[in-house]
């Protein structure tokens, strides 16, 4: 379990990234902040582990605040997966998995072989080990920031956007793979996103989120789905039209399901057919 | 101090000497070192050649070129030409490749888009690429400068004039303020060198940050300055 | 032209290969002088250029302190410090091994820290949010990214100093340029040619090796990078500073 209690941050510079924000994440769920640029969400997940610190308000781990971890020893039990898979360029694959292992010190051939097995959970083909991150494609780049972050067997696993950067066709491949992935083990994920679609598909819990940090709303896809909490979320989850606006029309006397723009989305089958004919 | 006073008019004298045994190598050295190195961005093929060459040219330590320019000019070993050969051609060396990065910079859209409007390869050249290419020109000019000033002390060894004199004169009667004289005025021309391209540059590249470009130059013509 | 037939031919001369002043010896006080030379301001400047890359602190000063040393006529210091030690021909080592010492730091600065500086900003974040220490992410992460940069600033001091360590001739220390200062005064032209050729050739045979380090030394991962077009700016940026030298 990780909890926020009335964090905020900060920067230096004046911005204020994050404003009092409060929540509980529970173990063993994945928990999806999204929200649109700019609205804190690498900020407050890169506060987990401590890369930045917040200006006031704690963070707990289980029971311990993480502001007396040390942050090197923190770090090495949460897995961190980035945008740009952020793998070290002069290392080969199977390397760049067996990092934090190795700096850990588990022996070399140890590390490696974890490595094959990992390469193998995210669905990298294991002669890819000796590849260099420039020599695979961006969807390959982020399977193996996916196992690295999975490398020391982690409770918990921060992810920052990281699907973001590859086409949509690889993004739901890697996305199903990960749901995939959760379901046997059952990591705490924090999982930061600006896709309301992949935030739905992802999160058992999500939480919705405006300029500062500010929670717009937080529950189970559904529970935000059927009520949304105001217009921003409405707006955000494209409730109002758009795609997920379905409305019923009777056509020829059946019912189809068309969506905000008129475009067919489906037929409508009440799962008791007499009772809902007649209804 | 006193030293300096008493002798002022030869210190002049040797100052003006260093000044304009400095001022040709960077002109020339300039002037000749944008088309090579435009000539080599523009090139490809010409590109590695050219790049070769001056980098070898470079590695001829200063002094043995000085010494050796005689033989190959014909010249006499008191002739100021062989100095001036010398460190034009170090000048070109370290200035070609820094003219090759400076065109290389300028963004392939601002060139093709003048290219569309009309510019021709003549027109585009003066009123683009040079311009455009200016503030790292002007850094890549300023780190010349400062190792031409520097140089031609070197030609003292050869019993040439300029500030350099100092520095053997000063050693063979054991007087320590003769040759420091040497060193601040040598650092001094040096230095209001910089000022009066950082001047120049102002005037002429009105857009430009000097400054800015000129830290962002520092790294390109990051090479060896003061070499002898 | 006809010197250089004369250089030549005094360079084989078998009688020239021995003794004290003969050419082997020069060289090797020549690369004696260089050695101690680099392996001095090597400790001092890719300490500090790797301080300064990793923190980002102090590179204002940096900059201008190794312009300003740049400025510094050479001889002239060397003279000074002759003349300001003054204790005779045998330690003329000291205020020569100085002047070198000053005239191999900047380039040797710069390339540190702009090496450590040119490593992508996100692969640094990556490695310390995996929990690297600093020591680790200088060591691990930006050191070998940084090296083929580090080698082109050592390999830029290794030529100046080669070239400069002929004036350690002038306060009457060995090596290569003995030859020059030697018979300057005389108008022994031939033998002048002579220092002039073997220190070229010197020059030139080190830079080779030292370009072959380099290339050896550019991380396997980041050469496959170089070869991929998306990247060709950081080709660019990485051989500017080695191949101007
Ligand atoms: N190191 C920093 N210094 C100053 N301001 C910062 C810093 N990091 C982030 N900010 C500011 O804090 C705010 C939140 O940034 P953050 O990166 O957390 O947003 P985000 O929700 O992750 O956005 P994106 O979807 O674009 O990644 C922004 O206004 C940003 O400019
Ligand atoms: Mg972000």
């Amino acid at each position: 379990m990780i909890r926020f209690d009335g964090i905020s941050k900060r920067f230096p510079d004046g911005t204020l990234a994050v404003d009092d924000f409060t929540i509980t994440i529970p173990s063993r769920t994945t928990t999806v902040f999204v929200g649109s640029s700019g609205s804190g969400k690498t900020t407050l997940l890169r506060m987990v582990n401590r890369m930045v610190d917040p200006t006031s308000g704690s963070i707990h781990i289980d029971d311990d605040d993480i502001s007396t971890l040390e942050p090197v020893a923190l770090r090495r039990r949460i897995g961190y997966v980035m945008q740009n898979s952020g793998l070290l360029p002069h290392r080969t694959v199977v390397d760049n998995v067996a990092t934090v292992p190795l700096l850990t010190g588990v022996s070399k051939r140890e590390a490696r072989a974890a490595a094959l097995d990992l390469m193998d959970t995210v669905g990298l083909d294991r002669a890819l080990a000796d590849r260099y991150p420039s020599q695979l494609s961006g969807g390959q780049q982020q399977r193996v920031g996916v196992a690295r972050g999975l490398a020391i067997d982690p409770n918990i696993l921060l992810m920052d956007e990281p699907f973001g950067a590859v086409d949509p066709l690889v993004r739901s491949e890697l996305q199903q793979e990960l749901v995939r992935i959760q379901k046997d083990l059952a990591k705490t994920i924090v999982f930061v996103t600006h896709d309301i679609d992949e935030a739905f598909l992802l999160g058992d819990q999500v939480v919705i989120l405006k300029t500062g940090g500010r929670i717009a709303q937080v529950g189970t896809p559904a529970e935000i789905l059927a009520n949304p909490a105001d217009e921003f979320v409405d707006t955000f989850i494209g409730a109002e039209r758009g795609r997920r606006a379905l409305s019923i029309q009777t056509v020829n006397g059946k019912e189809v399901v068309v969506d905000g723009t008129g475009r067919l989305a489906g037929i409508l089958r009440s799962p008791t057919p007499e009772s809902g004919r007649s209804a | 101090m006193t030293w300096v006073l008493a002798n002022l008019g030869q210190i002049w004298e040797l100052t003006v000497a260093h000044v304009l045994l400095s001022i040709a190598p960077i002109v020339l050295g300039f002037l000749l070192a944008v088309p090579i190195g435009w000539f080599a961005y523009r090139f490809r093929v010409s590109r590695g050649l050219v790049l070769t060459v001056c980098g070898l040219l470079y590695t001829i330590p200063s002094l043995a070129l000085i010494v050796a320019m005689p033989t190959i000019l014909g010249t006499k070993i008191l002739d100021p030409l062989n100095l001036i050969v010398t460190l034009t051609l170090y000048a070109i060396a370290l200035m070609v490749r820094t003219a090759t990065d400076a065109f290389d910079a300028v963004s392939t859209d601002v060139i093709q888009s003048s290219t569309a409007v009309g510019f021709g390869a003549w027109r585009r050249f003066w009123q683009v690429e040079l311009p455009l290419a200016g503030p790292v020109l002007l850094a890549g000019l300023r780190v010349v400068s400062t190792s031409t000033v520097s140089l031609v002390t070197l030609g003292a060894l050869v019993g040439m004039s300029g500030l350099g004199y100092l520095f053997t004169n000063g050693y063979q009667r054991n007087f320590p303020t003769e040759i420091l004289t040497g060193i601040v005025g040598t650092v001094l021309i040096a230095v209001v060198f910089d000022i009066l391209l950082v001047l120049i540059g102002r005037m002429l590249l009105p857009w430009a940050r000097v400054d800015d470009a000129a830290r962002r130059g520092a790294g390109t013509a990051r090479v060896k300055a003061v070499a002898a | 032209m006809n010197l250089f037939g004369d250089a030549f031919r005094w360079i084989l001369e078998p009688s020239h290969w021995t003794g004290p002043n003969g050419i082997p010896n020069r060289i090797l006080e020549h690369l004696a002088y260089t050695g101690l030379t680099v392996l001095i301001a090597t400790l001092i400047a890719v300490a500090l250029g790797l301080y300064i890359g990793h923190t980002g602190r102090f590179r204002g000063i940096a900059v201008s302190v190794t312009g300003a040393m740049r400025a510094l006529p050479t001889l002239g210091l060397l003279v000074y410090l002759a003349v300001l030690f003054g204790l005779g021909i045998q330690f003329a080592l000291i205020p020569t091994i100085i002047v070198l010492v000053v005239l191999a730091i900047p380039p040797l600065l710069a390339g540190a820290y702009s090496g450590v500086q040119s490593v992508d900003g996100r692969t640094v974040d990556a490695a310390r949010s995996m929990g690297m220490t600093e020591w680790q992410i200088l060591w691990k992460v930006e050191v070998p990214l940084a090296l083929p940069l580090i080698l082109g600033g050592i390999r830029s001091a290794v030529l100046q100093v080669v070239a400069t360590a002929t004036v350690a001739a002038y306060i009457s220390l060995g090596g290569l340029g003995r030859y020059i200062i030697d018979a300057l005064p005389v108008r022994d032209y031939t033998t002048v040619l002579v220092g002039a050729l073997l220190v070229t050739i010197l020059a030139l045979v080190l830079d080779g090796i030292l370009i072959l380090c380099q290339r050896l030394t550019v991380p396997a991962g980041v050469r496959a990078i170089r070869s991929s077009p998306g990247q060709r700016s950081t080709t660019k940026s990485a051989s500017t500073v080695s191949t101007a030298a």
